[in-house]
């Protein structure tokens, strides 16, 4: 149906528009809400792109775990912590690590652009419509396993980094 | 060529179940909001609303005249943009999680695979409108609901998950059809009663009902997240919340009470449905219930409960569900 065609074309661009609006607001923003709130939309984005590819595992999980746990921690962290009073100073701090955020950015994304421009994009060949728990554990755990204990190991150290702050305990913070 | 654009299939079927959809939301919270108002008073020994039409049956509908006609007041230090939005924020997930919702195995709009995920995943969502609305009202008291709802959802969807989770080992499947007709014999409740239990206190706290209701505590946070907000938008707030109700409810009985399974009921052409309904509204009866019986409980009580009752026995109960089912 030719309808639906343009429906999700434009439903796709959306989606991209989404992702730039919410990045460029969470750069853009003046309260640090407001950019955890861009990156909120950036990444409900990103959750639609993978329901468009016809992967609603994906983007549910991105639903869940993106906004609803990493988004609202974020917040959680900005509403209990002191609001930043020497806006000045921040600024100044800002122009002096200008330098250190260019050269992080280009670390990042030259290689990433040199993998995309480089990658040979083979068209999806079989689009898999099962999201059986049978389905989704076996290819976790045989085809993605190397990724899936690599994010083990990264919430590892996460939880070892939280403990090892915890420790210093609520009193020694004053 | 005088054509006219043919109109794609499903369309109507889209139009339809939304107008639907909208209309349950709605029924939902008038059945609710009457129940709960008359059913408090009942607990406090008193009538409950009794002026507008038999036994105040009409009450809920002159508040929702009177609050489509208040005045929307948008406090001056506010984030005016996000102020606008947050209600909205809140009330459309819900919606939208109505569509897996199987009432009976042929009434349900979406049969996704992945059901059970879409609807917490939408619920997450819900908790994101609490804390902008809490944030952008600039207001002390709302910015406490907002750092209290968060700390206490994100507390306690983890034994949620992990209860849900027992549930899935056993059905292997997240498809909300398939796990109804699983219990075609036995419901699950009866083999996980502990993750039952687990699910629907940590489901209260998720809905923030008393006795977890510190983020709207009225008597300290005058209403916490939602004070600053008037008249429609405040009732955004609210359908929110009894339609979160519904979910919880309707979650629990489609994963732990049989869903719609039930004896074929005489001169009823969905039985199914009617039983679906009723236990759901058994549910949210407890919920009132205990609502309105027991007290709310302290901050630290609230956390420690979860963190050191709820989520070690609910990842015991995983792991002897995964041991059970292997054997």
């Amino acid at each position: 149906m030719i309808f639906y065609r343009y429906v999700a074309e434009i439903v796709f661009f959306l989606f991209i528009a989404a992702i730039f609006f919410g990045a460029v607001a969470s750069l853009r923003a003046r309260y640090l809400m407001n950019a955890v709130l861009g990156l909120a939309l950036a990444l409900a984005g990103v959750a639609g792109l993978f329901y468009h590819l016809g992967s609603p595992f994906l983007a549910l999980m991105q639903l869940l775990i993106g906004i609803g746990a990493i988004c609202v921690i974020l917040a959680f962290g900005i509403m209990t912590a002191p609001r930043p009073e020497q806006e000045a100073e921040m600024l100044g701090a800002v122009k002096r690590n200008k330098p250190l955020a260019v050269v992080a950015c280009l670390a990042v994304s030259i290689p990433l652009i040199l993998t995309i421009v480089g990658t040979q994009w083979p068209p999806a060949a079989v689009r898999v419509g099962d999201f059986s728990v049978k389905h989704l554990g076996e290819n976790l755990l045989h085809q993605f396993c190397l990724s899936f204990e690599l994010i083990s190991v990264v919430l590892l150290a996460a939880i070892l980094g939280a403990l090892a702050i915890a420790r210093i305990g609520r009193g020694d913070w004053e | 060529m005088g054509t006219t654009i043919p109109l794609p299939p499903g369309l109507l079927r889209m139009v339809f179940t939304a107008v639907v959809v909208i209309a349950l939301v709605f029924l939902n919270s008038l059945i609710l909001g009457y129940v709960e108002r008359k059913l408090a008073g009942r607990f406090q020994l008193r009538p409950g609303p009794m002026e507008v039409g038999p036994h105040g049956i009409l009450q809920l509908m002159a508040d929702a005249v009177k609050l489509l006609g208040k005045q929307f007041i948008i406090p001056q230090a506010a984030n005016s943009p996000l102020f606008r939005l947050a209600p909205l924020l809140a009330f459309v997930p819900v919606g939208a999680a109505f569509i897996v919702v199987p009432l009976s195995q042929k009434l349900q709009v979406r049969d996704l695979d992945v059901g059970l995920i879409f609807i917490v995943a939408v619920m997450a969502l819900n908790m994101v409108a609490t804390l902008i609305a809490g944030w952008v009202s600039n207001n002390k008291y709302s910015l406490f609901g907002a750092v209290r709802s968060v700390a206490q959802s994100v507390a306690y969807e983890i034994p949620l998950l992990l209860s849900l989770v027992a549930v899935v080992l056993m059905t292997h499947t997240f498809n909300m059809q398939e796990i109804v007709l699983s219990q075609d014999h036995i419901w699950h409740v009866v083999q996980q009663p502990v993750a039952f239990l687990i699910y629907f206190i940590a489901g209260m706290a998720e809905t923030h009902r008393a006795p977890f209701d510190l983020p709207e505590a009225e008597s300290e946070l005058t209403a916490g997240f939602h004070t600053e907000f008037s008249g429609i938008r405040f009732s955004f707030f609210f359908l929110a919340e009894y339609t979160n109700m519904f979910f919880v409810g309707s979650i629990a009985v489609v994963l732990f009470l049989g869903g719609w399974h039930g004896p074929q009921l005489p001169f009823m052409d969905y039985s199914a449905a009617v039983w679906f309904l009723l236990k759901v509204y058994s549910l949210l009866l407890i919920m009132i219930w205990v609502r309105w019986t027991f007290p709310r409980v302290r901050f630290d009580q609230l956390l420690n409960f979860c963190w050191k009752y709820l989520t070690p026995i609910a990842l015991v109960n995983l792991l002897v569900t995964a041991v059970v089912v292997k054997l």
